[in-house]
């Protein structure tokens, strides 16, 4: 359905995208993560058409961005950054003119009105100006008019920036309902969002690719330390007696708390699991064991090993 | 071809939603119905000269008014990334936008056509340059709405917009008032590439291709220098 590859950006002497190669499928959810300022939103406004690639191809549909900007156009709907709309505007006004100009049939507008109003829960707030709306409201006229012209695609960057805790879930559950007919690429550098939403993950770092894959792939292809956490009814000083001279093991955090327990993190780079070693020896000290587990490597552990260099 | 025409109807739905097009348009009439009623009531005068003379000086402030927002506003609020990700051509776009420019003036104009009016009552008046009048003043508008509005394409800042478009507009229209300065050859030159001297030809009632051709090749130039101006989409 979409397909970048080699793309190249500079903005003069930046690499603002420097050789992204990525194929989205028809009917996938990607997401784009990455740090403030990685080359997100530069990928989305090429595959959009508003900025030309310095070099390399990107194709939506089979069609050349630079040769076929209008039909690749008509089959995207854009929800850009910070979510630009005409605020002078009332919300129904602003629907239909959107509709227009994406090319809906004027006797066909009303019931695309209707239907994305429904969808996107904006019945109350038609006949208001966009000004006055919240932010929530706002985001959701911005999907609506993304919408309108019922593409193949939706774009969004960054869809619940800004938005607070319910609205970001009102947005997600949106997304993740639209998510099930059409191709999306959002943006975020918000990790549970990609977790909650996307059946890919792209992660971007200074204008490169650096992983590419399903949030799970991602999480079990992590290299980082292994953690694992001990409660034990034993001293501290005892504790870590025991556990300090285990080799390539760190106790990174210990802590008695008031009921005598000892809570114990205790990290090691390799890639054996220490449970079994820290129950046998729970056993050999007598020590009663109330909590053992190892914290599973999430999203957020990838991202940063993959962009902290 | 619609796709324009339905961005054209927006623009103008901005302008005349908002108060401030119809203060700027108060202000217009005011202007101009001074400078109309005084020497008729005065001096005696029925003739359209004053106002046609003063438009032209009007138009030096009210155009880059009228045309600073254009481009400019839409850069600030991030809707021109909206608009140029539209299934439309970035020529459309300025058509579109230039098209409402000069409705809005033309509505300001035919607000004046009251003054003819009044006047055919009274007396005699000149057919022929009245028309070749309002001709020439809705062509210099295009012309300097057309460059108002490349001023709007190169900053987010309105008032930014407003003030180069004003040094444009001023410096085309001071042309053909320095020839003077200038030496023979250069004069008639100077004299052809000024905006006014155009208009003034018109409201003489000669309609001249030359004339014509000069507002149009300007309005040109300067929608080539915004298509430009909007292909190198800075941010």
């Amino acid at each position: 359905m979409i397909e970048v590859d080699h793309l190249v950006k500079l903005y003069g002497a930046e690499r603002a995208v420097n050789d992204i190669s990525f194929e989205v499928k028809q009917g996938e959810v990607l997401g784009f993560l990455g740090p403030n300022g990685a080359g997100k939103s530069t990928t989305m406004k090429t595959i959009t058409c508003y900025l030309p690639p310095t070099e390399g191809t990107v194709r939506v549909d089979g069609r050349d961005v630079r040769t076929d900007g209008l039909e690749v156009r008509r089959r995207i709907g854009y929800l850009p950054e910070h979510t630009p709309l005409y605020t002078d505007m009332v919300v129904r006004d602003y629907l239909a003119f959107m509709a227009r100009m994406r090319g809906v049939d004027p006797g066909d507008v009303r019931d695309r009105i209707r239907d994305m109003a429904a969808r996107c829960g904006l019945e109350s707030v038609l006949h208001k100006q966009i000004d006055t709306l919240s932010k929530g409201f706002r985001q959701r006229v911005g999907l609506a008019q993304a919408m309108i012209h019922n593409p193949p695609i939706l774009i969004l960057d960054e869809p619940t920036t800004g938005l607070d805790p319910n609205q970001i879930v009102e947005i997600r559950e949106l997304i993740r309902s639209i998510g099930q007919e059409k191709t999306v690429i959002l943006s975020t550098h918000i990790l549970p969002e990609v977790q909650a939403s996307c059946d890919r993950v792209l992660i971007i770092h200074r204008g490169n690719l650096v992983a590419d894959g399903t949030p799970g792939e991602l999480q079990a292809g992590y290299q980082g330390a292994q953690t694992v956490h001990i409660r034990v009814d034993a001293d501290a000083r005892a504790v870590w007696q025991v556990l300090a001279p285990l080799e390539g093991v760190e106790v990174a955090h210990q802590e008695q708390d008031a009921e005598g327990w000892t809570h114990c993190v205790v990290s090691t780079r390799e890639k054996a699991d220490l449970r079994p070693e820290l129950f046998r020896l729970a056993v050999e000290n007598g020590w009663t064991l109330a909590e053992l587990y190892r914290d599973e490597a999430d999203l957020e552990d990838v991202f940063r090993q993959l962009t902290s260099n | 071809m619609h796709l324009t025409w339905i961005l054209t109807k927006r623009e103008l739905g901005a302008y005349f939603d908002s108060p401030a097009a119809y203060v700027v348009l108060s202000v217009f009439l005011l202007f101009t119905g001074w400078f109309f009623a005084n020497p008729l009531f005065l001096e005696n005068t029925a003739s359209l000269r004053s106002v046609f003379d003063l438009i032209p000086f009007i138009y030096l402030f009210f155009v880059p008014a009228v045309t600073m927002s254009t481009f400019a506003e839409e850069r600030r609020a991030g809707t021109l990334e909206l608009l140029l990700t539209l299934p439309i051509r970035d020529w459309q776009v300025i058509a579109g936008k230039l098209l409402a420019v000069v409705i809005f003036l033309g509505v300001g104009l035919a607000a004046t056509l009251l003054y003819p009016l009044s006047l055919s009552l009274m007396g005699d008046l000149d057919l022929g340059q009245t028309v070749g009048g309002y001709a020439g003043l809705l062509l210099l508008g295009t012309t300097c709405g057309a460059i108002g509005m490349f001023a709007s394409s190169l900053t987010r800042n309105q008032i930014v917009a407003f003030i180069i478009g004003f040094g444009i507009i001023f410096v085309l229209f001071l042309l053909d008032k320095v020839t003077v300065f200038a030496p023979g050859w250069l004069a008639g030159v100077l004299e052809y590439l000024g905006t006014d001297f155009h208009a003034r030809n018109m409201m003489r009632g000669v309609i001249d291709s030359r004339d014509v051709l000069y507002y149009v090749s300007v309005t040109f130039f300067a929608t080539l220098l915004t298509a430009y101006s909007l292909s190198r989409r800075p941010e």
